[in-house]
């Protein structure tokens, strides 16, 4: 008999023990979301920030008080003219207006041949790249190049900024009085300008030796071929082995011996799935750099792309493998109680059923391979390359491998490059995650 | 083949016997199933009168280590010979389950994934079997304006009857219906009542069930089977076993056996 007493001291200490551990559970999510932000605010406060610059021709003069960004592509491409050298101008209007000329015979050729595109005027037309004057050149540029790009090339070519000093985000909100007192000090000549180390150009030009010219595009596009190999090798192989798994070696009598070795299999794919990644970058240098070097031609994208291929296989295998295993057995006994065969029924009623979680999987294995340093230093990454990769035997950087490289690097800038780049990767990590979620539910309410 | 389409027997068991890797589930079980009737399987759980059911359209292949020992003969062939294809028997021979199953599909692609998987692709004919399919399973009223809709939208009642139009479709000889009201409420089960008797016109069924008035209700023959036990070396084996076979009037109303008037009467099981 239970009394009366001894069941309410009991009820009482069961449900304070209830809420010691709903107590945990928050405390543990709490610790995770901390985490989280932590991480977001050091990569935030590193990528934008305070600079002091300093300039061999000061922007405010260049113009009539107005800020260099706001000027016309006319206005831009005057001050650029007037402040280089003829000779600079005509290097400047061949390598990024003319672009595609053959070097032995453009200097003989009349720039209209060279610019067939453009409209010019007959006397200008005439002439050669060589008897240009920079008058010349001026309209030129003007009508061919964006106002960005005159921007920047006033911003490189003649005012040539460089960084004397440079503070965090946190830093310049909260302690802006030192900062500037601490430039006044140390770099009398130094102007103070806010930085977003994260910008367009930043995107969109390569690697640099110099902080304030240094972009991500190589690495990013890297990273752009590398996923996209990746999946292209993977995702077939990777669903094909999970679905003779579960469909084909499960289902059906086999012998003992068969039953065994699929097990063993299979354990072994689950523990592949937890060695180091260095050890796939190895087992990647040694096969396909070394052994089928003649296939993808040594440390190429391609290299990259198939060991990180091989490093997500065992992630994706699981998961696809749980998400078959998630599709009720009704509906395959359905699909072959009207008389499908196994295939019939396993591509059309179980991998239909089972696509968003493969996808979620993939998609998991996806996130790994981007942020993977160790396998593609290994396999070969090049470390200073300003070429994008243009097919499968390009040689190649990637994200992760850019952020490690200017992490190492002594000047402070790099730092903050890094936190930019930091930031693009992650934005990367985000729509991929993003467009498998959009992808899964429109694919799920499809279904239901 | 033509000799055997006069008569009036659809299926003949022959001392069938299933086996579950070395144990024995059922044991020589012989019955012959006739031509457009309702036969009934009826009996405690494990008896094995699923497994029997099962055993009609192959069925029982899916489950590793099963294999069945014995004739189940149908149109005058053995249909566990070695040079018939199960996929095939399965065609002839469809199935309807205990829960309602419909694929998460459209109400219109669950009735024409049978006759894709068979080729049929001109969207006319694929339109009519949809059409004459949903019109048998007594569900084409309610469905017709929207064919689109996902088949886990409808109710349990119309789920159950999609997937009796779906087996339909693919133009079976024999429907086996393992407990298909099981998970119905007494009003649906009434209407799939009723469409089997509808059905039987045109073919043969077969259906399991624990509710001994849908056996009266419905079926012309019943069959009702029983566990078995032994003890073997201090183990006990259990297998089930055909007890009683014959009309369903008869064995409700003169059981010949003594467990089949004791389960009937609800003294147990």
């Amino acid at each position: 008999m239970i009394e009366e007493g001894v069941f309410h001291n009991n009820v009482l200490r069961r449900k304070r023990l209830g809420i010691l551990w709903s107590r945990f559970y928050f405390g543990s999510l709490i610790i995770a979301i901390v985490a989280l932000i932590t991480l977001f605010l050091t990569v935030v406060d590193q990528a934008f920030g305070t600079v002091s610059l300093s300039f061999v021709v000061d922007p405010a003069t260049l113009t009539d008080g107005r800020p260099l960004d706001q000027l016309s592509t006319d206005e831009l491409a005057d001050i650029l003219t007037s402040n280089l050298s003829a000779g600079r101008s005509r290097i400047l209007l061949r390598d990024y207006v003319i672009v595609n000329y053959n070097a032995d015979t453009y200097t003989k050729q009349p720039i209209q041949a060279l610019l067939p595109n453009h409209t010019l005027d007959l006397a200008v037309g005439e002439k050669t790249l060589g008897t240009l004057s920079a008058e010349e050149i001026s309209p030129i540029l003007a009508q061919s190049l964006s106002s960005d790009a005159l921007y920047n090339l006033v911003m490189i070519e003649v005012v040539q900024e460089q960084v004397l000093e440079s503070w965090t985000l946190s830093k310049t909100v909260f302690e802006y009085n030192q900062i500037v007192a601490e430039n006044n000090e140390e770099h009398p000549e130094g102007v103070l300008q806010f930085r977003s180390w994260l910008n367009a150009r930043f995107l969109g030009t390569p690697m640099a030796s110099d902080a304030l010219k240094a972009g991500v595009r190589t690495a990013l596009l890297g990273s752009l071929w590398i996923i996209g190999i990746t999946i292209f090798f993977a995702l077939p192989v990777g669903i094909g082995a999970a679905v003779y798994l579960e469909e084909y070696a499960r289902a059906g009598s086999h012998s003992r011996l068969f039953n065994l070795a699929n097990n063993l299999i299979e354990t072994n794919i689950r523990n592949l799935a937890g060695v180091p990644s260095i050890i796939y970058g190895m087992l990647g240098l040694f096969v396909f750099v070394r052994l089928l070097g003649d296939l993808t031609q040594g440390r190429t994208i391609l290299s990259a792309g198939l060991t990180m291929a091989l490093l997500i296989l065992p992630v994706i295998i699981i998961n696809a493998q749980e998400a078959i295993r998630a599709v009720p057995y009704s509906i395959r006994e359905a699909s072959y109680g009207m008389g499908a065969t196994r295939w019939q029924t396993v591509s059309r009623q179980v991998l239909p059923a089972a696509l968003p979680g493969i996808m979620t999987g993939t998609i998991l294995g996806v996130s790994r391979a981007v942020g993977e340093t160790a396998p593609l230093i290994v396999v070969g990454a090049a470390t200073f390359i300003v070429t994008d990769p243009t097919g499968f035997f390009s040689q190649f950087t990637a994200l992760p491998i850019q952020v490690y490289q200017w992490t190492s690097l002594p000047q402070v800038e790099f730092r903050y490059v890094a936190a930019a780049a930091i930031v693009v990767l992650l934005i990367l990590l985000l729509s991929l995650n993003a467009t498998a979620i959009v992808l899964r539910n429109r694919y799920s309410r499809r279904l239901s | 083949m033509t000799s055997h389409a006069h008569s009036n027997k659809a299926v003949q068991l022959n001392k069938v016997s299933i086996y579950y890797g070395d144990y024995r589930a059922v044991k020589d079980v012989s019955l012959d199933i006739d031509r457009n009737k309702i036969t009934a399987f009826i009996g405690p759980s494990g008896c094995g009168k699923s497994t029997v059911l099962r055993s009609i359209n192959r069925m029982n292949d899916l489950v590793p280590g099963a294999h069945v020992e014995g004739e189940v003969l149908y149109r005058g062939r053995n249909l566990y010979a070695p040079d018939v294809d199960p996929v095939e028997v399965r065609r002839r021979i469809g199935m309807v389950f205990q829960k309602p199953n419909p694929f998460p599909k459209s109400i219109y692609d669950n009735i024409a994934y049978g006759p894709r998987l068979l080729g049929v692709k001109d969207r006319k004919v694929l339109d009519q079997i949809v059409e004459l399919s949903l019109q048998q399973a007594a569900l084409w009223d309610e469905v017709k304006n929207d064919l689109k809709k996902s088949g886990l939208a409808l109710s349990g009642g119309q789920q159950q009857r999609l997937c009796i139009a779906r087996a339909i479709a693919v133009e079976p000889d024999i429907i086996l219906m393992d407990e298909p009201c099981s998970a119905l409420d007494p009003i649906a089960t009434q209407r799939i009542e009723e469409l089997m008797k509808d059905l039987v016109k045109s073919y043969t069924i077969v259906i399991v069930t624990h509710n001994m008035q849908q056996a009266v209700r419905v079926s012309d023959y019943t069959a009702f089977y029983y566990i078995r036990k032994q003890e073997i070396d201090g183990k006990e084996l259990r297998w089930g076993e055909l007890v009683e076979f014959g009309k369903t009037k008869q064995v409700f109303d003169q059981p010949e056996q003594e467990e089949t008037s004791d389960y009937i009467s609800g003294r147990f099981g």
